[in-house]
């Protein structure tokens, strides 16, 4: 399967699983509000920042969006600063001036999100162009939803992408929602990106809630940037099954059918791959609790570090305004 | 009628300026060519990219020949879309390369406004200082020859209300040359916002490297009975304005701020503090405006200075025309801005 060692299966599963338990953690506690930011939540589409920063450099570049805790811990971002930044405290990595839209960790190559849909598309397709300049063979790979999709910005970007072959990741996760709005209001069936030459814009279709498909679309795409051949586009077929913010059960259950959100419920990417694992003889039950104790201590302790990490004073407020 | 009609090549006004005549005499454009080409040279990261920086015009002329001398990779042509070229110069300068975006009027710029005041300006301060973008937008504001209501806006003013952002109107060649330098680098976002008038000028220019601080005005002309806060290329009305009623005996203290955003307040106050009149001239609208602000300073921190109201002279709340009967009563120059002064002086509490 693509060549994946065993090794990196378990770390994949357990970047997923980690991800997944730091979404419900969050979740758990959101109603108690010592998390005052709107919190937009990653649960269902591990596979996809898993799959695609797996293959990554660790200075290679992403540019996330407003659902962007995954993308952030897939990416290595510190795990304490995030939760510092959801409390926003001092510690957090945007010193509680972003919240939980705003994360960001340059030591690992995330410089930033943006909570405009489609915002990030630019700003990741400019870090492309600054690689090329620089000649330093990273990649960049920008993550942004189909609600993105529907900016003409995105057009734009790749226009320039391909004229100047740029060593960019378009990946989209397509989770089918936009607050309440279908794709199919918005979207006729199949976007003309999926028309573009391959010469120009390498394109792949996958299924995003299947991690081994996402790493193989994820290597090729990396291949073809470091090798100077230009921008690739990943669609990653998904599903929203939280609602669009906070927790599950403060979600409308009116504006969909609560069946069609069962079944995808069903095809849930971490519980997907650990029994793929676990039939592969990789995973054993015995790994799976040390691997649950493990990052259940990282959260406690995460979660320990945001409630001492001090609230920024009124005088803070005027100090971020100009970079010196 | 054409561009070379519509206002003669001269001289700048022998005003103050930080030059001491050390240099040569050049035109503006070949001052504002002259800082890109020393800051290309001085700094590999640095790179010229926008809608016609590399046709034989070059920009009106800032930018001819830059593509020649340092690569098509430095200097090149951008596609039409304003949104994502900023967007992705937002990017290259958030990965250690520095963009300076030449558009050539500011009316595009308002197709570029989501990635300039949602993202370009916010970036620093949303992530708590762990990311900045040294990023430097250029725009120059059209006049004349029926430019009308989408080629000819100052817009200053939209740009002037977001905080993060820096705001630069110079008005002389040294200033022009300087001030670019300035920008490139500084590490946050700066729209420079230039004039086509002030490309007609010829000033005073040292071969050097120099910058000019940003935030920081100049009095270009010292007096004691009126200070007159004049932007862009009205500094050079006002002026004129100025010496011709010195004859008259009262004496005008002309300050250029330069940059707008930070604003000078201190050199306009105190000022202000001397002479307890003020006249504001801008190119921009009025209402919401550049004056409005400047006015607004003076009134909450300087309001016991005051002998007289505040004038304004500012661009009447109507879109450019284009026909130039109509032209001729939207536009505002030197007799608009010595009148504002007389009104000021005549003042009756």
């Amino acid at each position: 399967m693509h060549g994946i060692t065993e090794k990196k299966k378990i770390n994949i599963f357990y970047d997923m699983l980690r991800i997944r338990r730091v979404q419900e953690h969050i979740e758990s506690l959101y109603l108690k509000d010592e998390m005052k930011t709107p919190v937009h939540l990653y649960t269902g589409q591990e596979a996809i920042a898993v799959g695609i920063c797996s293959v990554l450099r660790n200075d290679d570049y992403v540019s996330s969006n407003h659902r962007g805790h995954g993308h952030y811990l897939a990416k290595g971002g510190n795990l304490k600063a995030l939760i510092a930044e959801l409390h926003c405290k001092k510690g957090g990595c945007s010193k509680g001036f972003g919240g939980s839209m705003h994360l960001v960790d340059t030591s690992v190559g995330h410089m930033g999100s943006s909570s405009i849909v489609g915002g990030g598309i630019p700003i990741g397709t400019g870090l492309a162009l600054s690689i090329q300049m620089k000649d330093s063979r990273q990649v960049s790979v920008v993550f942004f939803g189909d609600g993105a999709a529907d900016e003409g910005v995105l057009y734009e970007s790749f226009n320039f992408a391909m004229l100047k072959k740029l060593p960019v990741i378009y990946v989209l996760e397509n989770n089918q929602w936009s607050v309440c709005s279908h794709i199919s209001a918005r979207q006729p069936d199949e976007n003309i990106f999926h028309r573009a030459s391959q010469d120009l814009l390498l394109t792949q279709k996958i299924d995003g809630n299947n991690v081994i498909k996402v790493y193989g679309a994820a290597l090729k795409a990396v291949e073809h940037a470091r090798q100077g051949y230009g921008p690739s586009f990943i669609e990653c077929e998904t599903y929203r099954v939280m609602g669009h913010a906070g927790c599950k059960n403060q979600d409308s259950k009116e504006y969909r059918d609560q069946k069609i959100v069962e079944a995808w419920g069903k095809k849930c990417p971490v519980k997907h791959f650990q029994n793929l694992l676990f039939k592969e003889n990789i995973l054993a039950t015995e790994d799976l609790a040390d691997m649950e104790k493990q990052i259940a201590r990282e959260i406690d302790d995460a979660f320990a570090f945001a409630r001492k990490s001090p609230l920024p004073s009124h005088e803070d407020l005027y100090g971020n305004l100009y970079c010196e | 009628m054409p561009w070379s009609k519509i206002k003669a090549d001269s001289n700048e006004p022998d005003f103050y300026t930080e030059s001491n005549n050390t240099g040569r005499r050049i035109t503006y454009p070949e001052s504002v060519r002259e800082g890109l080409r020393q800051a290309l040279d001085f700094d590999d990261r640095v790179f010229i990219m926008g809608q016609g920086v590399d046709d034989p015009g070059g920009m009106f002329g800032t930018t001819r020949g830059l593509k020649e001398e340092f690569g098509e990779k430095r200097v090149f042509d951008t596609p039409l879309a304003e949104t994502a070229l900023t967007g992705i110069a937002v990017g290259a300068a958030l990965g250690d390369v520095r963009p300076v975006y030449f558009h050539n009027r500011p009316d595009f710029l308002l197709l570029a406004m989501d990635q300039l005041v949602n993202h370009a300006s916010k970036w620093y301060f949303m992530f708590g200082g762990a990311v900045n973008v040294p990023l430097v937008l250029w725009a120059c504001i059209g006049r004349g020859w029926g430019s009308a209501a989408q080629h000819s806006q100052a817009l200053q003013g939209l740009f002037f209300h977001v905080p993060g952002l820096k705001l630069i109107m110079p008005c002389t060649c040294f200033d022009a040359k300087g001030l670019m330098l300035a920008a490139i680098k500084d590490n946050n976002p700066v729209l420079i916002m230039d004039h086509r008038f002030n490309f007609k000028q010829k000033g005073i220019v040292p071969e050097h490297m120099y910058t000019i601080p940003i935030g920081k005005g100049i009095i270009r002309r010292s007096g004691k009975d009126v200070t007159v806060v004049a932007v862009s290329h009205l500094v050079t009305d006002a002026f004129y304005a100025a010496e011709e009623l010195a004859k008259q005996g009262l004496e005008v203290e002309l300050i250029d701020p330069r940059t707008l955003r930070p604003l000078d307040e201190a050199l306009i106050l105190e000022s202000v503090s001397k002479t307890g009149r003020l006249v504001i001239a801008d190119t921009g609208w009025k209402t919401g405006g550049v004056t409005a602000e400047i006015a607004a300073v003076v009134a909450e921190k300087g309001f016991s200075f005051l002998k007289a109201p505040v004038a304004r002279v500012a661009s009447p709340d109507v879109p450019t025309p284009a026909g130039y009967t109509l032209e001729e009563a939207f536009y505002i120059d030197k007799e608009h801005i010595k009148n504002a002064i007389l009104k000021t002086m005549n003042f009756k509490g």
